[in-house]
């Protein structure tokens, strides 16, 4: 029996680390900008900037604010016109995407915000630009805060890749679905289940270390 | 090198307007130590950071080595920024680099080559004493170590001013010495114009040519630091000073009334400040021989010195025969001693008991 389910848990979950990867990169280009934008506009900040800080603010509450099983089908032609359909893998990965900027944002908005106020004086004092400051005090500073930040983000990708499976995507989540589930078959969820938690405990063990490894303090 | 006029600093904050600067008016020569003392809230802090323009003054002019540091535009800023080194109450290192890499900063940011980084670091780091901890984290190293840092980082790109925000507030008295010795040596090979925030005396009288005393937002006085210390004339110097120089009446008068006019069994205690080669003179012995009858009690006395110049405050006791005791205060009237007549004070009976 065991000889049955390996082949489908091995193809389920190389398809959710695929989904969960692909996913995380994409979100990351976008979202950790976008976190340092929140921070750095906000108000006394280096690019201070109320009315640009507001704005980006509320779209990032309103898509957080969208359960991710409403936004996965909601934003569907969206997905389609990116990818060219709205099933499958690939295709999961464009609401995982856009699910996990916002998130990733405000994630790493509050890193930043960990980072005393006094080394941001201390490099405008040295004349440091505002892009130096980014990249050479805030992004170093609060670099194991945010690969710790990060690894709750990758935690819960695999959470709702499991969802995007589940209408199609693959994966571990639509594995223990079909099989589990709608074939009453609760070994195959059982095993599923283990996987997945295999899973996140490596990716907390692996975030932990490396956070630990940057944090110099 | 620095000149401050009517600097106003107005905050708006959720309370209303804080006025934090009302009219500063600041001179600072090439080459100074220049202290400014004064409370938590008194504005020092925002005073300082008006000097490079980390807050921008509501009003006035700040002129650094020529130039209107309020009329520069950001990149101009961030040059003339490069001139004025900054140390800080906390420090602030960055915890995820290293001190070679803390100290290498300002350089990087300047783009300055390897090589030319190491070339400046490395002097640095045997200058304030780190040189076998170039490579641990500031995390590892103690707070007089980290400001040690603070001050290698700040001269790294060849400043002629350095800022120092209660650089030692958050040090024991012995690393303060010791930062204290740092920045005036500094200040001596380097001809840098130092200025030094603090609510500290003792630093000012350790390293400071001069000092400004800030309360509520203005100056309430400046001058030589030996003048203001010997001859402080407004309230909060003399608070400022009375840590280091108890004004207060010895134990055993405390308490005690003081009258104006003689009364049975009291002293007329004077209070009898000494400057520079005064401090030396046989005054108090002078004056018993000279005014016979007269008795001097000695109730209190400290000797200290600014700058090598001798000073000294004691607080003596006369009794005696009316004329004798008149007769010694005209003696002392004609020496080179400053004396403040207390009044006549009875001992404290309590605490006799």
């Amino acid at each position: 029996m065991f000889a049955e389910i390996l082949p489908l848990l091995t193809k389920a979950l190389g398809e959710t680390i695929y989904m969960v990867v692909i996913s995380m990169a994409i979100a990351s280009i976008i979202g950790v900008p976008l976190g340092v934008l929140l921070y750095t506009t906000d108000k006394g900040q280096i690019l201070e900037s109320p009315a640009l800080n507001k704005i980006v603010g509320s779209i990032v509450n309103a898509i957080r604010s969208i359960p991710f099983i409403i936004l996965m089908v909601a934003i569907i032609p969206f997905t389609r016109l990116l990818v060219g359909s709205a099933i499958g893998t690939t295709a999961a990965i464009v609401p995982l995407v856009v699910a996990s900027i916002p998130f990733i944002g405000r994630q790493v908005e509050t890193s930043l915000k960990e980072v005393p106020a006094g080394l941001i004086e201390a490099a405008l004092s040295m004349g440091a630009t505002p892009m130096q400051i980014i990249s050479k005090v805030l992004l170093p500073e609060a670099m194991p805060s945010i690969v710790a930040q990060l690894t709750t983000v990758i935690i819960a990708l695999v959470g709702e890749s499991a969802m995007a499976g589940a209408i199609g995507g693959g994966g571990l989540g639509d594995l223990a679905i079909r099989y589990g589930y709608q074939r009453f078959r609760p070994e195959v969820m059982i095993a599923t289940v283990v996987v997945l938690i295999v899973l996140v405990q490596l990716v907390q063990f692996l975030g932990n270390t490396l956070a630990k490894r940057l944090n110099k303090k | 090198m620095i000149k401050l006029s009517n600097i106003e600093k107005i905050y708006d904050s959720p309370a209303g307007k804080v006025h934090a600067l009302k009219g500063i008016n600041l001179e600072i020569a090439k080459g100074e130590i220049y202290g400014i003392i004064g409370l938590s809230g008194a504005g020092k802090s925002t005073l300082v950071r008006c000097i490079n323009m980390l807050e921008r003054p509501t009003s006035g002019k700040v002129i650094v080595d020529g130039q209107d540091m309020t009329k520069l535009n950001d990149s101009e800023l961030r040059n003339a920024r490069k001139n004025i080194g900054m140390i800080f109450q906390h420090f602030n290192l960055l915890s995820s680099a290293t001190v070679y890499e803390n100290i290498a900063f300002p350089l990087k940011l300047s783009n300055v080559s390897k090589d030319k980084i190491a070339k400046k670091v490395n002097p640095l780091l045997e200058l304030v004493g780190l040189k076998d901890k170039a490579n641990q984290y500031p995390a590892q190293l103690s707070g007089g170590q980290k400001q040690r840092v603070g001050i290698a980082r700040a001269l790294a790109s060849n400043p002629k001013i350095l800022l120092c925000d209660e650089a030692t507030s958050a040090l024991d008295p012995q690393t303060t010495k010791s930062i204290l010795d740092l920045i005036y040596t500094i200040n001596k090979n380097l001809s840098l114009t130092v200025i030094v925030i603090t609510h500290e005396m003792q630093v000012i009288k350790e390293i400071c040519d001069k000092v400004a005393v800030i309360s509520n937002g203005v100056i309430a006085e400046s001058g030589k630091v030996l003048d203001v210390f010997t001859n402080p004339q407004h309230e909060i110097t003399k608070e400022f000073i009375s840590v280091l120089l108890s004004n207060e009446l010895p134990a055993a008068f405390r308490g005690s009334k003081i009258s104006q006019t003689k009364t049975e069994g009291s002293l007329l205690l004077l209070r009898l400040n000494f400057l520079g080669e005064s401090a030396d003179d046989p005054v108090l012995a002078q004056m018993i021989r000279t005014c016979h009858g007269v008795e001097c009690t000695m109730l209190f006395g400290n000797l200290d010195e600014i700058h090598g110049v001798p000073f000294g405050r004691f607080i003596i006791g006369l009794s005696g025969s009316e004329n004798a005791v008149q007769s010694a205060l005209e003696f002392l009237g004609g020496k080179d001693v400053r004396v403040e007549v207390i009044g006549y004070v009875r001992r404290n009976s309590a605490a006799l008991d």
